[in-house]
């Protein structure tokens, strides 16, 4: 039973870890769907996380923080819009001009309103979300596996989790059964034959950029005002980037994504677990290097372990209607 | 008298400082097949792109059975019955028949019933039209020809009553063209107008039953297609007359001084595109390469000129090898030998765009005196030279400085030409020396080739246009799939022999 719980308590981790990259990948894939590189990921994250933080400390409601988060996002959405879909700038330079704003705005801004660089109050219970009990969760833990499926996995995460996941069959449903969705993949493969189809590309993109925008906000909310408390400084991490390559090792493609992000999720919560183990004949792992695990797995699967990741034909090229 | 189904009046467009449409007036009538012909650049795209609405004219007004109209969007000329077939087909490769041709049009947000009764229209259309197109086929998958049907299916499904075609037949077979050209003859008897956008003199004589001519962005003239030839035609396009034949002298076979043995060369992907091939070039002939893009003849071209490994099999140059699967010679020392090449793409491998023309005109002699002295490049040399050179070739403007991207492609071309000749090569590999190039410039550059080829000269000519082979080559070969499925002599072949060659069927 040691063992079964150990299973359940890993694959419960790797749920809530995976969480932000789902997000964040699904986001990836309607900007890059579009054409557009979206390197910006990691910055929106971030900036989502503190707005989140900072709009439900004020306004004394996570969902408020939420909404605010979402808004800032499809913000800067718009702007990587402006400078590189209206202005046709290079879409990687307009995605490091953002990051680069963002870690430094939220450090500043912080500093400026709280008095600690990088670091926003603690939320109390009210201003941040908790943790879901699903119904009978505790009545029918005892039942053997359905009841630990139940209970220690389905049951006791944050609302985030349970949207993540819902998310990735709306965003399929979207991308490949809505005309929307044909439009925005046409958009990504071949914008001239979207523009002589009579609908405008930069709409196209911008929309797209907008959806984006939208679900990157949850990522960083989730970082905030769900598993912790409070904002610190660079609290995403690196997530952006992760799941920028779960989307690629994924194929643009939200079920292979998924299981990317699943697959990323997993290491790190294995890590976490592995820190400090014994493990015979070996020894302890040097911290540093689990911690690495992740980030070792991505070079590998990207550098050619899942074959060829064919981009959109399209992607971060800007469009130019007249020569 | 019934106003014309399309009339433009006074249309003016400019890029820039390039005006590409200047007070252009054009009428239109119903149920007919008008050609509108010009040489490349000018200004027949542009101005069916303006009908389209892909382009805003500046200035000018458009008519639609009398009715003016104002086309911000291809969506406002769809919906008033105008279908565009571009050159470079507009279609998303890895989609649908189905899902290109409902793009834009699907009627529904989500996929249900329209895409259902969207689909069972579509196949009544083909059966009509009898397209034979397999709704549910990736676009990938499928030939020029068809993505072009596919092309013409979207204008029609989409209500299209005028339908322009711009340069059609330039990717296809001749028996592709046959197709296309019934399959526009049904259309017309519909009802349907048809503006066909071309530069070959001979679709507008065969196909319409009016022409315009453009030259230079002005609109030139108008007449029954009846009334006129090709000669007048081609003078009225170019501005002067021009020699549409070329007059080539009998052939003085010499010496074997190029061949090729068993060679097989593979891509960039590593399949095998070039697949065992043998072929000889005496000294004062022309072997002309003719088949469809993309059937191993740019790697072929690429391997003979030093810049694609060799799988296997040998190059031989005045008796001595040159190259197989273990040593070959780099371009550079195959120029010294008297090899030159001419590449098929001249933007990425003949010039370098952003350069200026005489940096171009030099390129691969540079470091070589006069041009330079212990590696310090000589400017005032290198210009003179420059310019008594464009003189001689006639590239337009005689500018060495001017920067290479701003010349049309026929004066590019001619700095290739210019550059690659100048050295009196032995040997000369050519690749569609004329794609892209306007009439007049075609006429010079064959006359190059030809004088090349009286002077001596092994010349190997790769092509896709039939016409060109047909002209210049004393002795024609043709390659499908990589490998030489037909050897001719040049008398008395037809373009018809040839196309069922490059089709692979005979």
């Amino acid at each position: 039973m040691e063992f079964l719980s150990d299973i359940a308590s890993l694959i419960n981790s790797t749920l809530r870890i995976s969480t932000p990259l789902v997000f964040a990948a699904m986001a990836g894939i309607f900007a890059e769907r579009s054409g557009v590189i979206d390197f910006s990921l990691e910055g929106k994250m971030l900036m989502a996380a503190f707005v989140a933080a900072v709009g439900s400390y004020y306004l004394g409601n996570p969902w408020l923080g939420l909404l605010l988060a979402i808004i800032v996002c499809v913000c800067l959405s718009m702007l990587h819009g402006f400078a590189s879909v209206t202005h046709k700038g290079d879409q990687v330079v307009s995605c490091v001009a953002i990051n680069i704003l963002i870690i430094g705005l939220t450090t500043a801004l912080a500093a400026a309103w709280f008095g600690q660089a990088g670091l926003t109050p603690t939320l109390n219970e009210e201003q941040r979300f908790l943790e879901i009990n699903l119904p009978f969760a505790d009545s029918v833990r005892d039942i053997p596996i359905i009841g630990t499926l139940y209970s220690d996995i389905l049951s006791g995460h944050y609302v985030f989790v349970y949207l993540a996941y819902l998310s990735v069959p709306i965003v399929f449903w979207i991308v490949f059964k809505t005309s929307f969705g044909l439009r925005l993949r046409a958009v990504g493969e071949n914008p001239s034959a979207v523009d002589t189809a009579g609908i405008n590309v930069f709409a196209m993109r911008y929309k797209a950029l907008a959806v984006n925008g939208v679900l990157i906000a949850f990522a960083g909310a989730h970082l905030s005002t769900a598993v912790n408390a409070n904002f610190f400084r660079e609290m995403s991490a690196g997530r952006g980037y992760l799941a920028l390559a779960a989307m690629i090792f994924g194929k643009w493609h939200p079920k292979t994504a998924l299981i990317a992000c699943l697959l990323f999720g997993f290491t790190d919560a294995l890590q976490i677990r592995l820190q400090g183990v014994e493990l015979p004949a070996i020894g302890e792992i040097p911290v540093q290097l689990i911690q690495a695990i992740p980030y070792i797995l991505t070079v590998v699967l990207l550098a050619g372990f899942v074959g060829k990741a064919i981009a959109p034909n399209a992607i971060g090229q800007p469009y130019i209607k007249e020569r | 008298m019934v106003s014309p189904i399309l009339e433009l009046t006074n249309i003016n467009k400019s890029f820039g400082h390039v005006q590409a449409n200047k007070n252009i007036n054009l009428k239109i009538n119903k149920g007919t097949i008008h050609g509108i012909i010009g040489e490349n650049g000018a200004g027949k795209s542009t101005l069916m792109s303006i009908v389209f609405g892909l382009y805003q004219a500046n200035s000018g007004s458009i008519k639609i059975n009398g009715k003016e109209i104002n086309l911000r969007s291809p969506r406002d000329s769809i919906v008033n019955g105008i279908g565009m077939v571009h050159q470079h087909f507009m279609l998303v490769e890895n989609f649908t028949v189905l899902e290109n041709i409902i793009l834009g049009f699907e009627g529904e947000t989500v996929f249900g019933e329209k895409l259902a009764n969207a689909k069972k229209d579509l196949e009544k259309l083909c059966k009509t039209y009898n397209f034979n197109i397999d709704l549910d086929a990736t676009i990938a998958d499928l030939s020029v020809g068809f993505r072009q049907r596919v092309e013409i299916l979207k204008s029609l499904y989409r209500g299209a009553e005028i339908l322009i075609l711009d340069e059609p037949t330039g990717v296809l077979t001749p028996q592709e063209v046959d197709e296309l050209f019934k399959i526009l003859r049904s259309l017309k008897d519909e009802g349907k107008t048809i503006v066909l956008i071309t530069h070959k003199l001979i679709e507008i004589m065969d196909l319409t039953s009016e022409v315009s001519v453009m030259r230079q962005g002005e609109m030139v003239g108008h007449t029954k297609t009846q009334n006129t030839n090709k000669e007048q035609l081609a003078e009225m396009m170019v501005g002067r007359s021009v020699l549409l034949r070329v007059d080539k002298k009998e052939i003085k076979k010499g010496e074997v001084i190029f061949k090729v043995n068993n060679l097989s060369v593979k891509d960039d992907l590593d399949v095998i595109r070039v697949k065992n091939i043998n072929l000889e070039i005496r000294s004062g002939e022309i072997l002309g390469i003719a088949g469809v893009t993309g059937n191993g003849q740019t790697e072929l071209l690429e391997a003979l000129s030093g810049i694609r490994k060799v799988e296997s099999g040998n190059i031989q140059l005045f008796g001595e090898k040159i190259s197989d699967q273990d040593n070959f010679l780099n371009p550079r020392m195959l120029k010294e030998k008297g090899l030159a090449h001419v590449p098929e793409d001249r933007q990425r491998m003949g010039l370098i765009s952003d350069f200026k023309a005489h940096e171009n005109l030099i390129f691969g002699y540079h470091d070589q005196e006069p041009f330079s002295k212990s590696a310090v490049l000589n400017s005032q040399e290198i210009t003179e030279y420059s310019s008594k050179i464009m003189q001689e070739y006639d590239v337009r403007p005689n500018s060495p400085n001017l920067i290479t991207s701003n010349f049309s492609g026929g004066n590019q071309q001619k700095i290739i030409l210019s550059r690659e000749l100048n050295e009196n090569p032995k040997v000369l590999l050519v690749g569609q020396p004329t794609r892209g190039v306007d009439i007049g410039a075609i006429e010079f550059i064959h006359q190059r080739l030809i004088d090349m080829r009286d002077r001596g000269a092994a010349i190997l000519l790769a092509s896709v246009e039939l016409d060109e082979i047909l002209s210049l080559s004393d002795r024609i070969i043709v390659m499908f799939d990589g490998k030489i499925v037909g050897e001719k002599e040049n008398k008395n072949v037809t373009d018809r022999e040839l196309g069922l060659l490059m089709a692979g069927v005979a």
